[in-house]
């Protein structure tokens, strides 16, 4: 930092220099022939002015050089006091072929060419913004071609970009956000602070997060293995966004038999999740509990379970002669997944098949104004392939009853292609069948759709989750 | 009633919830053990391999990734929590090499002693002398770049030693009761590694100065140490599988040069690789960048003898 502003000093002063020996050359063109003389010793002035300047920039590569060196001597040896290069490595000149790199690690490398000034210039300011969080931005672009008539999207959208925020907060925490711009408007998808360095081994989350309820709910829209989530998220756990609140998440892993590790998860949130829980008062609080076991198989193979409990209010009974705190929503859900991943070909060959049941019991108010819970159930079972380093191929089944009128059942399947230019950049196209309820006319009708999908990573790109 | 109905129930979640916090809490006696070797993780089994030299029965080392994996890519599996969870020191590489799979691992060990930046936290990056510190505007238009550097340093024996150092200054740090130990076991393999060193630049002095192909930028320390001179690369952008119009470029350029060796790591797939070897007359060398690589390559020392062997043979056998 102090070397390259430093280094940006001398350069400013030897450009200083070249500015202000620049103007009296302007006053020539206005001087009369007949002082040639006083031209000619003003030209000599000028020459030597110049030659000043050429060894003034001479002597600004040289200085580079010699920081550079410095530079890299530092890093070569940042710790320790005594020198431990390897005494083979002092190789004598004339043994290696001179186009062979030098084995000396401390050599200084020749100046650098004039082109990087700028470049030092970036690389300072760039330093000034070290402590800024790695910032990412993920564009997920969507387009739609066939039916729906039950829950038809728009044949183009720019779904959402997702404003990634991480940063470590301090010896004891950490923070991520994300921030989706969408069609409807800004969200804050999570904002959350991960206490990191709590007793007996607890790990707390605090902000607004996407609850540990199944699998599918905790994953961002960019990291679905479809472009769309299933049936039943829709229908059950209150679409797009499921169980998105502010609250408190405790964890910690739990004593678990040889080779098996178990985490418990426990979530107290305001209560408000899309339509799924409202929370008209204060105490109109939903809990979450996950329970997850995984376990290696092989280590190519490894298998993942998980069971989810989740109770908050909904708003059935608002508007009727009933209590509307009496109206309850219970969630439970079972997951199991497994994965397989070569890892001497993690990068071309992987499989995951995933499973996950839902049940929701929700309280309602009967077409006949009686008091009832609806019990409707839902599940998705898909399986994900890479084929080779670029191609992905999919599968899911899908099947869910409505959560308030569970004769209503919802049925589709999806196939999916994803071609991945790089790491960092998704094409995908996913071919939807569905056979699909009405809620309002109760009248089924089927779907046929083609979907497609370009997805992009801006910037430092996180970790994906597990 | 309805009213006393909504209460008992209200409690009951709250008394449910409080439970299960509590259960949560009380399962696990807090770790108390009394561990009397230092218990240390390390991102790649090279650094196992060199923390194991400097900390020999004092410690017991684990590393997450396996040597044959592909450290850009490692899966942050649950199971890893376990070790991070125990661990007193963590040993990464850095360089972002592995900021695709750890920081969540890092983040949900829930184990204060080896957060970032915490004594436990050791980033052996900081000892190592790195090439190919990109200058200038970096942009992914090339790849899969490294802003900080080229993350494979551990491949010069020099590097070895270097973090060799630094993990005997932090055990001593952690451990002062040990420090001579720590210390004795690093002049011990200073010495003997400086020893190979010398028989590994004897064997590859004939071969200095020859071109090469490598798959990915894995070797630029260990070209610069052994007088190897890479000239392309399989990937046209590190990170970025072969494509059609690159493999015309590398193989033109590799005739023109008269280079017949590319190095594969034993993560990629060898489909292009053979194909140029072929077009060339060259052949393909599976070098292993990380010590477990291949069953025989035990610690730090058969690595490079095994690198060193292979490439020795495929050199005499292509000229």
């Amino acid at each position: 930092m102090k070397r390259i502003a430093v280094l940006s000093a001398v350069i400013f002063f030897s450009a200083a220099a070249s500015a202000q020996q620049a103007p009296p050359a302007e006053p020539k063109k206005d001087v009369p022939a007949t002082q040639s003389s006083v031209a000619a010793s003003e030209e000599t002035r000028m020459k030597t002015l110049e030659d000043q300047v050429r060894t003034l920039a001479e002597q600004v590569t040289l200085l580079r050089g010699e920081l550079k060196a410095m530079r890299d001597a530092r890093s070569v040896e940042p710790r320790s006091e005594e020198p431990i290069l390897l005494t083979a490595a002092h190789v004598a000149p004339g043994i290696l072929a001179p186009s062979a790199p030098a084995a000396v690690p401390a050599s200084p490398e020749p100046a650098l060419p004039q082109a990087t000034q700028t470049q030092i210039f970036g690389g300072a300011s760039s330093n000034a913004k070290l402590l800024n969080p790695d910032i990412s931005l993920i564009g997920d672009f969507i387009g739609a071609a066939g039916r729906n008539n039950v829950s038809p999207s728009p044949s183009l959208e720019l779904h959402e970009s997702e404003v990634g925020l991480q940063a470590i907060i301090d010896p004891y925490a950490r923070a991520d956000a994300f921030i989706s711009f969408g069609e409807t408007g800004v969200n804050v998808e999570e904002a959350y602070v991960t206490f990191t360095s709590l007793p007996a081994g607890l790990l707390l989350k605090v902000g607004k997060m996407r609850a540990e309820f199944g699998k599918v709910n905790t994953i961002h829209n960019h990291a679905l293995s479809f472009i769309d989530r299933p049936l039943v998220t829709n229908n059950l756990v209150g679409g797009e966004d499921g169980i998105d609140d502010a609250g408190f998440s405790l964890s910690r892993f739990l004593p678990a038999p040889k080779d098996w590790f178990f985490q418990g998860t426990a979530q107290v949130f305001r209560g408000d999740s899309d339509d799924l829980f409202q929370a008209r008062r204060r105490q109109d609080l939903s809990v979450v509990g996950h329970l997850r076991a995984y376990r290696d198989l092989s280590e190519s193979t490894n298998l993942d379970l998980g069971v989810s409990y989740a109770r908050g209010h909904n708003n059935a009974g608002v508007g009727t002669t009933f209590d509307p705190s009496r109206f309850l929503t219970n969630l439970y859900s079972v997951d199991a997944t497994l994965r397989w991943k070569p890892l001497r070909r993690a990068i071309y060959h992987s499989f995951l098949f995933r499973n996950e049941f839902f049940w929701s019991a929700r309280d309602q108010v009967s077409p006949a104004t009686v008091f009832q819970t609806e019990h409707a159930f839902g599940l998705y079972s898909d399986a994900e392939y890479r084929a080779n380093r670029r191609w992905t191929i999919g599968g899911r089944f899908d099947r869910s009853g409505h959560a308030a009128n569970a004769n209503l059942t919802d049925t589709g399947f999806s196939a999916i292609l994803t071609y991945w230019p790089s790491e960092f950049s998704q094409i995908r196209g996913q071919y939807r069948f569905g056979h699909l309820a009405d809620p309002v006319t109760t009248n089924y009708s089927n779907a046929n759709e083609f979907l497609f999908q370009f997805l992009f990573v801006m910037g430092a790109h996180g970790a994906h989750p597990f | 009633m309805q009213r006393t109905t909504t209460h008992t129930r209200i409690n009951r979640v709250s008394a449910l919830a409080a439970a299960f916090l509590l259960v949560l809490a009380l399962a696990v006696p807090s770790a108390g053990r009394a561990e009397s070797k230092l218990q240390i993780m390390t991102a790649t089994t090279d650094l196992a391999s060199l923390a194991q030299e400097v900390g020999g029965d004092k410690v017991d080392v684990e590393s997450i990734a396996r040597g044959y994996q592909d450290p850009h890519f490692v899966e942050a599996k649950p199971s890893f929590l376990l070790k991070l969870r125990r661990a007193d020191l963590l040993i990464v590489v850095g360089l972002e090499l592995e900021i695709g799979w750890l920081p969540p691992l890092i983040t949900q060990s829930t184990n204060p002693k080896i957060q970032v930046g915490a004594p436990g936290y050791l980033d052996a990056s900081r000892f190592a002398k790195i090439l190919e510190i990109p200058t200038g505007q970096v942009t992914r238009a090339e790849g899969d770049v490294h802003p900080l550097g080229n993350p494979h340093y551990w491949l010069d024996p020099e590097n070895g030693l270097r973090i060799a150092k630094g993990i005997q200054n932090k055990l001593s740090e952690m451990r002062p009761i040990d420090s001579a130990y720590f210390a004795q076991r690093y002049d011990s393999f200073e010495q003997r590694l400086k020893q190979a060193d010398q028989r590994w630049l004897a064997d590859m002095k004939p071969y200095a100065g020859r071109k090469i192909v490598t798959y990915h930028r894995s070797w630029p320390n260990f070209a610069e140490h052994f007088g190897l001179n890479v000239i392309g690369y399989v990937e046209p952008r590190p990170g970025i599988p072969p494509s059609p119009q690159h493999t015309v470029e590398l193989i033109a350029q590799m005739k023109r040069d008269g280079v017949k060796l590319i190095i594969v790591e034993p993560y990629f797939d060898l489909k292009t690789p053979n194909s140029v070897a072929r077009q060339t007359g060259g052949q393909v060398v599976v070098l292993t960048p990380s010590v477990g690589g291949e069953k025989e390559i035990t610690d730090y020392f058969k690595l490079f003898d095994y690198d060193i062997a292979k490439l020795k043979q495929a050199f005499d056998t292509v000229h």
